[in-house]
């Protein structure tokens, strides 16, 4: 029992990662990857969003009808969302700023999404309830690598300390070419990774 | 409202804050339908129709019903709602009256839904262009300029990157940067380039 949950917990970190295994995410990914901080703070909100939403669709999956079961998804994801959106604006106004238009967007985060129809609505609560954790700590996780890239490079300095004497920060780290950069560098890396372990997981999806 | 205003928020748009290359809003499609220069296009069409639409329907909404209700903070549930509403409404129309159309478009429609360009410009004509709940002058023009600009926009980086995507095919690519790795490293390059245009000022 102990053992398959710990499986579903594991997967979101490792192989079915949702940044770097399942491509899936990537618009917040990019966005707010500019500081480690900024990363940490998205990857909270959006893994409680994906605990809160993974717990209640698990709990109403026999009770919504098949056919209207996105629509109803779509309201259980966008309420979290709201709940997450007002405690953000009241304790954390700084993160709130720094985040933008990119809290009201958990929303259409396809991992939320995703999460609910492949496995939310088909399992348990308790297999849900690590499935969501294991999905957000991945996510966080990949956001805070992918962050500490950027802001080590564009800035010289990591979670706003300094970090490397006699480094001229590359500014176009912190900007949108860098996110771009950063990131298709990383998935090519972990590509490659898998090829000389011969895995066959190839990198495909790709969606926001 | 001026004729300056307007043509600041759309070479803003357009240009200097285009979505896809420096806001990071809708990379699915911008990833998954720029193989090809003809559907890219078609799912551009299809990406401005949408957001323009949804642009007005939205900011009634919020101006008419949000508002008055003191419910602002429902925004992020109504406009998904009505959005995703709208859209399929939009699929069972054109497919009853326009065939053709159908056929261009239908497929993209129901991708459009969860593409957070599409929330995303909503959010942002309220954020912008209303101030503490009162709608500021020309709100509700300036908010269709920048929801048509937006689409505009993303169709822009869209079909250049299917063509870049096209010739990309005869290029030697390193195995594992073959596909999304490689596309990100164009799109970088496409950013760098449209960055010049934040010198613009008005």
């Amino acid at each position: 029992m102990m053992k398959a949950l710990w499986r579903e917990f594991k997967k979101g970190i490792t192989v079915e990662n949702p940044t770097f295994g399942l491509v899936l995410g990537l618009c917040p990914t990019l966005a707010v990857s500019t500081t480690v901080v900024n990363a940490i703070g998205m990857g909270a909100a959006a893994t409680f969003v994906l605990l809160g939403s993974n717990i209640f669709i698990s709990l109403i999956r026999n009770i919504v009808p098949q056919e209207i079961r996105l629509p109803c998804f779509i309201v259980v994801i966008a309420t979290f969302v709201t709940m997450v959106e007002l405690a953000m604006k009241a304790y954390f106004p700084v993160l709130d700023r720094a985040l933008g238009i990119f809290i009201p967007l958990i929303v259409v985060n396809c991992i939320i999404m995703g999460r609910a129809e492949a496995f939310a609505s088909k399992n348990k609560v308790l297999p849900s309830i690590f499935d969501a954790l294991g999905m957000g700590v991945g996510f966080t996780l990949a956001l805070s690598i992918i962050a500490s890239v950027r802001e080590i490079l564009g800035t010289g300095a990591l979670f706003g300390r300094p970090l490397l004497k006699n480094y001229e920060p590359a500014l176009i780290f912190v900007l949108a070419p860098g996110a771009l950069l950063t990131l298709g560098i990383l998935i090519g890396c972990v590509n490659f990774y898998n090829a000389k372990r011969k895995k066959a997981i190839k990198i495909r999806g790709g969606c926001c | 409202m001026n004729i300056q205003q307007a043509a600041t928020v759309i070479i803003s748009m357009v240009f200097i804050n285009n979505f896809i290359l420096s806001k990071f809003l809708g990379l699915c499609p911008f990833l998954g339908v720029s193989k090809e220069t003809k559907p890219a296009m078609q799912m551009g069409y299809a990406v401005i129709f949408v957001m323009t639409l949804s642009a007005l329907i939205t900011w009634l909404v919020y101006r008419f019903i949000l508002i008055p209700f003191h419910l602002e903070y429902l925004r992020t549930i109504s406009f998904i709602l009505v959005i995703a509403a709208f859209v399929q409404l939009i699929e069972m129309f054109i497919r009853k009256t326009s065939p053709p159309l159908y056929r261009a478009l239908g497929i993209y429609l129901p991708l459009i839904t969860t593409n957070c360009a599409v929330l995303g410009v909503t959010v942002l004509n309220v954020n912008d262009f209303f101030v503490k709940s009162n709608a500021v002058a020309g709100s509700f023009v300036l908010s269709v300029i920048q929801a048509f600009s937006a689409g505009v926009g993303f169709t822009l980086a869209l079909l250049l990157m299917s063509g870049i995507r096209e010739r990309l095919d005869l290029a030697d690519v390193p195995e594992s940067f073959k596909g999304i790795p490689v596309a990100f490293i164009i799109a970088s390059l496409m950013s760098l380039a449209f960055m010049g245009f934040s010198g613009f000022r008005f």
